[in-house]
């Protein structure tokens, strides 16, 4: 296609590039995706600060053998497990403004719904490595008179840690591609941003979309990929070390 | 909560239920071919498509789905290719899916003694015969936790065919909210739908698991 002259609205004619792939680069619009990006990691990283502490709290909660407060935790694990992550962004979003009785902006409900999502997922991944350090160190602790609290902060944390690291490295990965689903919930994140420019240069471009999503994909990859890397490799170096 | 509500929106949740049952059945068989096809181009080292595999894996498992559908449903028709909503979603969908599964497989076939393949390939036999009787005999057991995850993985990810407009069951919750201006009862049946798949298909893949795990490792 050959380049073509427009003439926008104050008159000034320049040339466009002919290929859509150009749209990402004309004006602010790289500046104005990569702050959508910005709003994307930041609900993510936010949803971490808040699940990840609790996350901890719960799992540790789970190994306790008090039937009752097993069962409530299994029953939140589980119903995070089955509903889908989308339909439990939708449940914030229409739940949380009515219980508080005020105005709640998509992105605490983003943070809420992903912030107990991480917590359930968290809760299993440290559930499951403190129950992987071996009975007779836990009962060597307590030959050494430790308490609960005790065995759990210098036997089993210290002994688990590094299985529970990569796992959370691969759930923050995982966070950061569903808060795609941001856009249902009408937060301008990278994908919005993306639609108003195709929506702009529909005339002068109708293959932007092509590229501005292909963008946008490899936008996602290139966070996400490093972090899936970084977990495979601490994940590799957990196994050999603990098989001695 | 009014029951009234409830019942009117039945025959759609109905319709939606059985799309969404449809569109993972297909998802799932094809995602764990393809993933089973990925996943021995690897374990045999096959030049070029070992490579194109684990690009292929890369890509997909670290990019999100939502974003993957609207290239293939916004993004190609804007340079030619046309296809409809359904399809993109299958299509799309098993792409996913097979990079999950691939690594699935993987697993499982890394789990099988070196010992195996070598005295398979001491016993004369050709790299078909090697897969059929020993690759996958022995890898395919041991990789049902992880293929049955990521089942259920995927059904919960059909949710997400709701931005390219599948009516499915988000798709049809989130239409009726919008239509009557009701949340409640629309979010109760969605929630209750998704239990109604996903419960009894997570207990039959945990017992599916369990005899397996009986018929390779013996009673423990």
């Amino acid at each position: 296609m050959e380049p073509l002259a427009i003439t926008d609205a104050a008159g000034a004619a320049y040339v466009t590039v002919a290929s859509g792939a150009g749209v990402i680069f004309t004006g602010d619009n790289l500046t104005r995706l990569l702050s959508g990006l910005g709003t994307s990691v930041t609900v993510a990283g936010l949803a971490l600060i808040v699940g990840i502490p609790l996350g901890i709290v719960l799992g540790a909660l789970r190994i306790l053998h008090n039937p009752f407060l097993r069962a409530i935790l299994r029953l939140y694990l589980e119903f995070f497990r089955i509903v889908p992550t989308l339909v439990i962004l939708f449940l914030s979003y229409y739940i949380l403004p009515r219980e508080l009785g005020v105005q709640v902006d998509g992105v605490t409900v983003a943070v809420v719904a992903f912030g107990l999502w991480v917590a359930a997922e968290i809760s299993d991944i440290v559930r499951g490595a403190l129950i992987s350090v071996s009975d007779h160190q836990v009962d060597a602790g307590k030959a050494l008179g430790m308490n609960g609290l005790q065995i759990l902060w210098y036997v089993r944390i210290p002994q688990s840690v590094n299985l529970m690291v990569p796992a959370t490295i691969n759930l923050a990965a995982r966070v950061i591609m569903t808060t795609s689903l941001l856009l249902l919930i009408s937060v301008i994140d990278v994908i919005t941003v993306g639609q108003q420019i195709m929506e702009a240069n529909r005339m002068t471009h109708p293959d932007a979309a092509f590229w501005v999503y292909g963008f946008i994909f490899f936008l996602y990859f290139i966070i996400c990929w490093p972090l899936a890397m970084i977990a495979k490799a601490l994940e590799k170096r957990a196994k050999e070390r603990n098989n001695g | 909560m009014s029951w009234e509500v409830i019942q009117r929106a039945l025959p759609l949740f109905e319709k939606a239920f059985v799309l969404t049952l449809r569109l993972s059945a297909v998802s799932v068989v094809l995602a764990t071919l393809l993933g089973l096809v990925l996943a021995l181009l690897r374990e045999y080292r096959v030049p070029v498509l070992a490579q194109i595999s684990t690009v292929f894996q890369e890509l997909f498992r670290n990019t999100p789905l939502l974003i993957q559908l609207f290239f293939l449903y916004y993004g190609l028709p804007s340079i030619g290719v046309k296809w409809s909503a359904e399809t993109c979603a299958v299509v799309g969908m098993s792409i996913l899916g097979a990079a999950y599964m691939c690594g699935a497989f993987e697993g499982g076939f890394t789990g099988i003694p070196r010992v195996q393949n070598e005295s398979a390939r001491a016993l004369g036999l050709s790299p078909l015969q090697m897969i059929r009787h020993v690759t996958l005999p022995q890898g395919l057991t041991r990789s049902v936790p992880a293929v049955a995850a990521n089942v259920i993985f995927m059904v919960k990810e059909t949710s997400v065919f709701t931005v390219i407009a599948v009516p499915e069951l988000t798709n049809t919750a989130r239409d009726l909210i919008g239509m009557y201006y009701r949340s409640d009862e629309y979010l109760l049946m969605l929630v209750v739908a998704y239990a109604i798949i996903l419960i009894p298909l997570s207990v039959i893949l945990t017992l599916i698991e369990r005899r397996v795990r009986r018929g390779t490792f013996g009673d423990n």
